[in-house]
């Protein structure tokens, strides 16, 4: 069974989003996304300054069996990168959310609140 | 609804992580490849592979049959218990599927095939022996009342680890060389792998499977998913059927000309379209020296033209991206390569299609 804060909001695409009190807004990818991709190896983040539209590629995770896409879960711009993730994948296996990935600037922050809370969240990760 | 090997519930019972694998409810592994990986290089690991499907050749025929059925020369089968690897090709030069063939006598012989190409393969071969109107009975021993199983123990270990769980048969087994099997009552011992290491490969009765399975593992034998042995593999240089050759690619191409005996009289299927068609392609290994990931279906463009990765992944070995790839011929091992990873060019040197045997890296 993954692990699935309160906390945190989640996108259906198995990224979750912490608001922060400046207004940024943290984006990993989830417990169960990891688990599903087993042993990762290899992180591509964004551009810092970069925008991106809601459910556009804004990086890519690659475990030893496969690669996956990481999706903006809402629109904004990238504002900080987190290379340790990058510099050690398997830190996002030990613990995905404390290995974020990217802090963006949300176009419009009130986005935030179509995201699935993490009830909705834990029911698509069953149903995976 | 997915087909599950005898071992199904005790891989559940162990934690695996089960995936869908060409139709067959297998683990991936069992927490993390890259340690089960590391097991096998430097201890021992087992797998599963009881969706393989041996296959008994029984007949006054048999060798004459599979003289003309494979692409290497089961002349090269002396001595009993001795196992060949060989592709059975269609009439074009294609592969059908990849294959051991264990000579036990003149009038027996088994051969496992692929677990996705298993009915393609038993349809074909008892079309030719009907073809050829020799006396030779084809039984696959995957399903029914007579199945096998199959587990793979590999690694530097193993061995000492199946004598410790099977002590009556350590005399039959403890000196098979490489590329042998023995028969020990009811069990078949192969010295064959799919990792690189050393170890053995052992088919048994399908009822006392999960019994063997439980014992290697209360010995210390780690259970290792089909992502540690995907990586192992191609560590290894060795090719995966589907992904490396299919019916499509002559073995010329996919690095299996050693596997081809083309310089006798002996005719076999196949044979006149690999004379007619010659190399076109060569089959070689790249160690990316950019960060990313090589993968199955890149393109490497070379200065002799584009090639292409037939399978790709991380190495827990060299801790680098490695791949095999079909590439033009003329280019050179040293060779410095490009290779398209979502439209960004990363570079990559060509070596030798092997990286990794016996927990060393040999590149």
């Amino acid at each position: 069974m993954s692990n699935v804060p309160a906390n945190l909001k989640y996108a259906a695409s198995h990224e979750w989003m912490l608001l922060n009190a400046d207004g940024s807004v943290t984006v990993g990818i989830t417990d169960h996304a990891q688990e599903a991709l087993g042993d990762l190896v290899f992180v591509e983040l964004p551009e810092v300054g970069a925008h991106f539209d809601a459910e556009k590629e804004i990086a890519v995770v690659e475990s030893v069996k496969a690669a996956a896409d990481v999706y903006a879960p809402i629109a904004g711009t990238v504002t900080e990168v987190n290379q340790a993730a990058a510099d050690a994948p398997e830190s996002v296996n030990q613990d995905a959310y404390a290995a974020w990935l990217f802090k963006m600037t949300p176009d419009n922050v009130a986005d935030l609140d179509k995201m699935l809370d993490a009830a909705a969240y834990q029911a698509v990760a069953d149903a995976a | 609804m997915l087909k599950q090997t005898v071992l199904n519930a005790a891989h559940r019972a162990m934690g695996a992580r089960m995936v869908d694998f060409g139709g067959w409810d297998m683990p991936v592994n069992y927490g993390s490849q890259i340690e089960e990986h590391h097991a096998v290089r430097t201890n021992c690991g087992m797998f599963d592979v009881s969706h393989m499907c041996p296959v008994d050749v029984v007949g006054a025929d048999c060798r004459a049959f599979l003289s003309r059925l494979v692409a290497n020369d089961v002349a090269k089968l002396k001595v009993s218990g001795k196992a060949l690897y060989a592709a059975m090709l269609n009439e074009a030069g294609g592969v059908i599927d990849d294959l051991i063939i264990y000579f036990l006598t003149e009038t027996r012989f088994r051969i496992v095939v692929n677990a996705g190409t298993a009915e393609k393969d038993l349809a074909w071969m008892q079309a030719k022996v009907a073809e050829w109107k020799l006396d030779v009975t084809i039984t696959q021993r995957r399903d029914g009342a007579n199945a096998l199983g199959i587990i793979a123990v590999q690694g530097p270990n193993a061995r000492a680890k199946v004598w410790e769980v099977l002590p009556q048969a350590k005399a039959a087994i403890a000196d098979l060389k490489p590329f042998f099997a023995a028969e020990v009552d009811q069990y078949f011992i192969a010295s064959t792998g799919y990792t690189g290491e050393d170890g053995y490969e052992i088919m048994l009765p399908a009822g006392e499977a999960e019994a063997m399975w439980n014992k290697l593992n209360a010995s210390g034998v780690a259970p290792c998913g089909l992502g540690a042995r995907d990586t192992l593999r191609l560590e290894a240089g060795m090719n995966l059927y589907g992904q490396d050759m299919d019916e499509t690619v002559s073995p010329l191409d996919a690095g299996l000309a050693w596997t081809v005996s083309l310089n006798t009289e002996r005719d076999f299927v196949g044979k006149a379209a690999l004379t007619a068609a010659g190399q076109q392609k060569q089959f070689l290994g790249l160690v990316l020296l950019d960060k990313g990931v090589l993968r199955g279906h890149q393109k490497a463009i070379t200065a002799q033209g584009e090639g292409e990765i037939t399978s790709g992944s991380f190495s827990p070995t060299l801790q680098q991206s490695i791949a095999l790839a079909r590439l033009p011929l003329g280019v050179q091992v040293g060779d410095e390569v490009e290779v398209d990873i979502r439209g960004k060019l990363l570079k990559a040197k060509v070596v030798k299609p092997v990286f990794a045997r016996n927990g060393k890296a040999v590149i």
